[in-house]
């Protein structure tokens, strides 16, 4: 019985032997091109993503060489038609952080309370029957939300505070808090229910009652996916272009109070864009806040990210 | 330590060397998995290698048909040889070497498929179109593997409403379909229980006249009782699996050479 | 004393679980209004006149046909352009990709892509589509821009789809000698077929809500005669919902409700299509 075989080990050899079989390596030819479709397809995706980037930088930047940083930032006077133009966008920088304030003020109370009470206190048939609920506002499109609040609550906003119209900074903030409230309930309650259920048992074991153990254990543990929760929600206020198109009022001033009509950012961009001269200073301005907007949703995401990513960490998701 | 190995190995029955591995060191990172194995596997023999569970035997296993590969940080060193042809360092076309060098895993796993399906799966991979010829294979691999009464009449049927051991089985007619020359088997029978387990372990001894077959198993008494060939794998002071003792089953378990293998085998660990 | 004491405890129990119904309820309340309200004054509207017929006198008389007709088209566009890209975007960062900082940087892209305004996708397919490609406001253009939009969507579902296939089902097929694309095509696309189903509707339901891109980039608010090719403009539901809703004066009060009311009917018909998949596919999963 042999025990060491006489190994040939030379190379040649041994490939020799591989190629006598039909073990060598052969060029798959489909294989390579498949995988060079699917390489593509990722690439094109992130290239969808740089050329938003480089589409508003391109087309956006221009305005700060007629209009300095400093005044298109902070002016007040948005006047893209007089002679000469004049490109200030404190207005509507401000109808956004205003109508978006407004929606969080409504929307974290409320939400982040439904989302403790969706994951600690319903019994699972109610939270059967709400989650479908909030799902289908979900799904409810902008123009539909912003038909609403100009057709029922303006009115009642209207007659509420005694204004000349009812399309104003308040209206466009309750309905943002109605389209926020879905992502903040959903991605609240995911984190209360990935607090692990020792936690509460310990605290009950300690005689503590439920809504104590909700308020002193759960919601500070569950701290950071509300607050990426928050943050995912006021992200999706700033971004929301129809509703406050329709509802916000439109007017051109920097707004002094929610009562006042205003026009953020993306309704800016929706306006004006229709009248704007292809490449014309208007449009110049309008990518610029477009460029705006997307860096301060992309932060808002981008930090949300990040504290969900620690929060999994934490508790394994 | 290669003396060791020199000594302890042997080749049984046909004196032919199917699987060989020289000095081969496997590393996860820098994590040394396998240190230092050489030994070379009989063909048309039943193999098992056993040891107490982490000591790198499923790793050791998959270095035939280089799953490993499929491992980010996987690297191996030293030689592992099919028919005197090295599966590491050369050229290798790894597809056509899991035609022949065919794996049956710890949990059976079909495909959520056919039972007809599934066991044509591989030979419609390689080519193969023609539903005649499949159906031959299909009812030639079944039969092989023992289930074809159980099943001639629901080849249509998914394969996932067969029982465990029925699905091990067609596992291995998955296999066999693919005219592998190799059956690497990691614990094949452990989410089994004991009757289809011994319907398996048949199923080897009629197997391995024709086919080489490998077994990882952590049932001693299973190795001892289907094996012609076992080896002995165990963590050394680093965590690195080594081979211990290497040699014919009925004398490894009668009169092992190393204390530790006698240790293990009489339960003392492990 | 100490009675009083766990008495008031419990009593603060039963107000804060209180208080927390009653923002469930301010969440739940004005979505039933709301679909009320919908459904209550927009049935009136609703004929088969008003849903085939082309519209009259600005909108305020005919029916809506042409804008259905609209999003259906813009729906399937979508779709063209961002299913296939998505899918194999989603198999090339699950099957093929390794983990290095460039596959990092394309997962972080895709969430971000999620998240970039409606209208910034907009300026996008207007300064891209529209003008650099010389397209113009037509289908085309505004398909492309939805798909890209949509393509966040696609890609994220598909990849979760792809993931969630058993690792078991992989090597079974890579060790019967299967290459990794036979694997994806025969093993690992159909296991995850339904959820990338799941992405495709809801993506087409998103196609068809979305107002804010096609504003920019091709919507027409009265065009009497269907597009005959991709190149042409095309009426949609919501561009025509936002203009009837109070930019035509004299409009009869039904008829924006009636818009309002289709165009919710087919985005969240979509919508509870998918909602019924995934649901079907815990249920076989759990069962098998």
């Amino acid at each position: 019985m042999p025990f060491l075989r006489e190994t040939e080990t030379s190379a040649a050899n041994a490939v020799g032997k591989a190629q006598a079989t039909g073990l060598v390596r052969r060029w798959r030819v489909g294989e390579k091109v498949i995988e060079g479709w699917i390489v593509l397809a990722g690439l094109l995706t992130v290239a969808v993503l740089l050329g938003i980037v480089a589409l508003l930088i391109k087309e956006g930047v221009p305005i700060f060489f007629h209009t300095p940083p400093w005044e298109f930032f902070f002016g007040t006077d948005w006047y893209p038609v007089s002679e000469p133009p004049t490109f200030g966008i404190m207005p509507f920088f401000v109808a956004t952080l205003m109508v978006t304030a407004v929606a969080t003020a409504i929307a974290v109370p409320v939400g982040v309370a439904c989302a403790a009470y969706l994951s600690e206190v319903a019994s699972p048939r109610i939270r059967e029957t709400v989650k479908p609920v909030i799902e289908l506002l979900a799904g409810i499109p902008s123009v539909v939300m912003g038909f609403i609040g100009l057709m029922l609550l303006s009115p009642v906003i209207q007659q509420m505070f005694d204004l000349n119209t009812g399309l104003c900074g308040l209206t466009a903030g309750i309905m943002l808090a109605l389209m926020s409230l879905p992502i903040i309930v959903s991605v609240s309650e995911d984190a209360l229910r990935a607090v692990p259920d020792e936690f509460r048992l310990a605290s009950y074991a300690l005689g503590a009652t439920r809504w104590e153990t909700i308020r002193h254990v759960c919601m500070p543990a569950a701290l950071s996916g509300i607050a990426a929760a928050v943050m995912l929600g006021v992200g999706r206020a700033i971004g929301e272009t129809m509703t406050v198109l329709m509802v916000a009022g439109g007017a051109l001033a920097v707004p002094n109070s929610p009562t006042d009509p205003m026009m953020p950012m993306t309704a800016a961009i929706a306006s004006g864009i229709g009248n704007a001269v292809r490449g014309g200073l208007q449009y110049q301005a309008l990518f610029a806040i477009g460029l705006i907007l997307f860096v301060m949703t992309l932060g808002v995401n981008l930090i949300a990210d990040r504290v969900l990513e620690r929060q999994k960490r934490k508790f394994g998701g | 330590m290669i003396a060791t190995d020199v000594q302890n190995r042997k080749s049984a029955i046909s004196g032919k060397a199917k699987l060989t591995t020289r000095v081969v060191r496997l590393h996860y990172g820098d994590f040394l998995a396998l240190k230092d194995i050489s030994l070379e596997i009989p063909e048309r023999a039943i193999t098992a290698i056993i040891g107490p569970s982490g000591c790198g035997k499923s790793s050791f296993l998959r270095l035939f048909n280089r799953m490993n590969d499929l491992i980010p940080n996987a690297k191996v060193e030293g030689e592992v040889l099919l028919d005197d042809i090295p599966l590491y360092g050369e050229p290798i076309d790894v597809v056509e070497l899991r035609k022949r060098v065919g794996m049956v895993f710890q949990k059976p796993n079909p495909f959520p498929m056919s039972v007809f399906d599934n066991v044509a799966f591989g030979p419609r991979r390689h080519g193969k179109r023609n539903r005649r010829q499949l159906e031959d294979i299909v009812e030639r691999s079944l039969n092989q593997a023992a289930l074809w009464d159980e099943v001639k009449d629901k080849l249509g049927q998914s394969a996932l409403a067969l029982s465990g051991g029925q699905q091990q089985r067609l596992c291995i007619a998955r296999v066999l379909a693919v005219e592998c020359e190799v059956i690497l088997m990691d614990e094949p029978c452990s989410a089994l229980d004991p009757i289809a387990t011994l319907k398996i372990e048949e199923l080897m001894r009629s197997l391995a006249e024709e086919y080489t077959i490998v077994i990882v198993t952590h049932n001693m008494q299973q190795a001892a009782r289907v094996s012609d060939m076992a080896a002995f794998l165990m963590m050394d002071e680093d965590r690195s699996g080594v081979l211990v003792e290497y040699s014919a089953t009925a004398r490894l378990f009668t009169n092992p050479s190393d204390k530790r293998t006698e240790d293990y085998i009489t339960g003392r660990f492990g | 004393m100490a009675f009083r004491w766990i008495k008031s405890r419990a009593s603060s129990q039963r107000i804060a679980f209180v208080l927390l119904g009653l923002a469930t309820l301010i969440v739940v309340i004005p979505v039933a209004f709301i679909l009320v309200q919908i459904v209550v004054r927009g049935a009136g509207t609703i004929s088969w006149e008003f849903l085939t017929d082309a519209p009259s006198q600005a909108g305020k008389a005919g029916g809506i046909g042409p804008a259905i007709v609209g999003t259906l088209y813009l729906m399937a566009g979508t779709l063209l352009f961002s299913l296939p890209i998505g899918v194999l975007a989603g198999v090339y960062l699950t099957e093929y990709a390794r983990d290095t900082w460039l596959t990092r940087l394309i997962n972080m892209a895709i969430m971000n892509l999620a998240g970039v305004p409606s209208i910034v996708y907009g300026l996008f397919g207007l300064g891209l589509f529209v003008l650099a490609m010389h397209f113009g406001m037509s289908l085309l253009s505004a398909s492309l821009t939805l798909a890209c939009q949509a393509l966040a969507m696609t890609v994220t579902t598909s990849r979760e789809a792809i993931l969630a296939v058993p690792r078991e089902y992989r090597e079974g097929s890579l060790a019967l000698g299967a290459t990794k694309w036979q694997t994806v095509r025969h093993i690992v696309l159909p296991q995850a077929l339904p959820g990338i189903i799941t992405g495709a509707v809801l993506a087409m339901s998103r196609a068809a809500g979305e107002t804010a891109p096609i504003l920019v980039v091709g919507a027409a608010f009265l065009l009497p005669r269907l597009p005959d090719s991709p190149m042409d403009q095309f009426m949609a539901l919501p561009y025509h919902l936002y203009t009837v809703a109070a930019h035509v004066p004299g409009m009869p009060e039904g008829t924006p409700w009636g818009v309002a009311l289709v165009l919710l009917v087919v985005v969240l018909s979509f919508n509870l299509t998918a909602t019924a998949i995934r649901l079907r596919v815990r249920r076989r999963r759990i069962g098998s």
